[in-house]
């Protein structure tokens, strides 16, 4: 078997930031169905929360390029 | 709906035979490897058999020097400078570009190797215009590095030159490309359209004042108002409609170079997944974000009131650089999300040629071309709203960002 262990490292962090996002989103499903007039306001902070979240994974990610 | 299901067929058949007939996969298979005619025998390059799916995935999403659009390679002007020699101003069409944009001549000491110029440093090499008789990539401690076969004998070429600082097998080498490539044409196309699109706005805002809005107005109005409301009110506070061009310049900038860079055939020039382009954009917002911030902002990240020492100690540095790792991930989720979006189709597109064996096996290429058909067609669907939200995000995040450094103190 041959390979980067920096890939073990990016799926490490893809499994940190997906488990936030896939919080994040149920979360916000649910808050929508509990009050579906706030749908708007809902939706942008889910996505910008959902873009934190991401940051981190993409500099965990960045990292297991550089750092070899 | 029978009129779909037939357009959906005949759309799927027209995929396989342009893919998957015996003929063409030979065809696409010698023009999927660099110089794939030109360089049996000479200099020992061996014709490659292996199909590297990775490779011609990141050697499509590439910056390059000609703008190939299906079998026809559009030539791109080339500034080159080296600073022993001086200025080069040639059409990248004198390097008589074959297959994937490789140049048959070599013009001064350069070549096209990929599509991307290259320069020949070794004094031997003749500065004239020459025939070259193709390329040999090999692998030197997991750098890329390219010579070229000329009068039987190989030359280094230096890696392209990039300010990326070598991520890219780039970097500063012996010579400058300030040409205008695949991007740089793409980005002032955009431009202007851009430029052309809000100004015949803005006149119908000004002839129709009053009235209901007509042609394209009717198609911006919606955007512009969805981003003002949903973007710029919320989070830039009561000094929104300050920052509302630059919040709008940025959306529409890089919603028009994703969407340019989705169309299939057209050259899929990957502007907002070039590193250094987001590299700019971060650079912009991270500027205009501190040079706003008001005293408000700067206390809190310098000497946070109302926290106990042994916590500023922690706090402080913490908080400076987050001042920096906020554009920093402005830069690398518009970059991340783009080039994935490119690969993954790619990838989907290379399995017709692992599957077929790269020509070998025409049944399971036939079969793969079916399968990569509605895996592509299912990645397109995701790709363009991957490029509505990855513009939205960049807006908002923008937008939150300044709204944090100009916000009052209210306590």
């Amino acid at each position: 078997m041959t390979g980067s262990i920096a890939a073990i490292g990016m799926g490490l962090a893809v499994i940190g930031a997906g488990l936030g996002i896939g919080n994040i989103g149920a979360k916000a499903m649910e808050a929508i169905a509990r009050q579906p007039e706030a749908m708007g306001d809902i939706r942008a902070n889910m996505i910008l929360m959902a873009a934190f979240v991401e940051g981190a994974a993409l500099i965990a990610i960045l990292l297991s390029f550089l750092v070899k | 709906m029978y009129k779909y299901l037939i357009i959906l067929l005949s759309l799927l058949a027209v995929q396989a035979t342009s893919y998957a007939s015996p003929e063409d996969t030979t065809h696409t298979h010698n023009a999927l490897h660099e110089s794939g005619d030109h360089s049996h025998g000479a200099c020992g390059i061996e014709h490659e058999t292996e199909f590297d799916a990775g490779s011609t995935a990141l050697h499509h999403i590439a910056d390059a020097n000609v703008y190939s659009i299906g079998p026809f390679n559009l030539p791109l002007p080339c500034f080159l400078y080296v600073p022993t020699e001086g200025w080069y101003v040639f059409s990248s069409s004198k390097f008589d570009i074959g297959h994937h944009g490789t140049g048959h001549k070599a013009i001064n000491g350069f070549v096209l190797d990929g599509g991307t110029v290259r320069r020949v440093a070794d004094e031997s090499f003749p500065k004239t215009e020459v025939l070259v008789d193709g390329f040999k990539h090999s692998d030197v401690d997991g750098k890329f590095v390219s010579h070229v076969c000329y009068n039987g004998q190989l030359y280094l070429t230096d890696a392209k030159s990039t300010a990326d600082f070598g991520v890219f097998g780039g970097g500063i080498t012996s010579f400058y490309d300030f040409s205008l490539t695949k991007n740089s044409t793409s980005l002032l196309l955009m431009t202007i359209l851009l430029i052309w699109v809000f100004m015949s706005v803005n006149a119908a805002y000004k002839k129709r004042k009053g009235k209901a809005p007509a042609g394209l107005q009717n198609f911006i109005e919606p955007i512009f108002i969805f981003i003002q409301d949903d973007v710029c009110k919320p989070f830039l506070g009561n000094k929104w409609e300050k920052y509302l061009p630059f919040i709008m310049s940025i959306f529409f900038f890089v919603l028009v170079l994703n969407f340019y860079g989705q169309i299939p055939f057209f050259g899929g020039a990957n502007v907002t997944g070039n590193l250094a382009f987001t590299m700019v954009l971060a650079i912009i917002a991270f500027l205009v974000t501190n040079f706003s911030g008001n005293g408000h902002y700067w206390k809190h990240i310098l000497w946070p009131p109302g926290v106990p020492l042994y916590v500023k100690v922690i706090l402080v540095p913490v908080e400076i650089i987050g001042v920096f790792i906020k554009p920093l991930t402005l830069m690398l989720r518009l970059f991340a999300n783009l080039t994935a979006g490119h690969l993954v189709i790619l990838v989907f597109i290379s399995l017709i040629f692992i599957f077929g064996n790269s020509g070998e096996s025409v049944g399971a290429s036939l079969g793969a071309a079916v399968g990569s058909f509605f895996l592509t067609m299912f990645m397109m669907a995701i790709e363009l709203i991957v490029a509505f939200v990855q513009a939205f995000v960049f807006a908002i995040l923008t937008a939150s960002y300044i709204g944090a450094a100009t916000e009052e103190a209210h306590h």
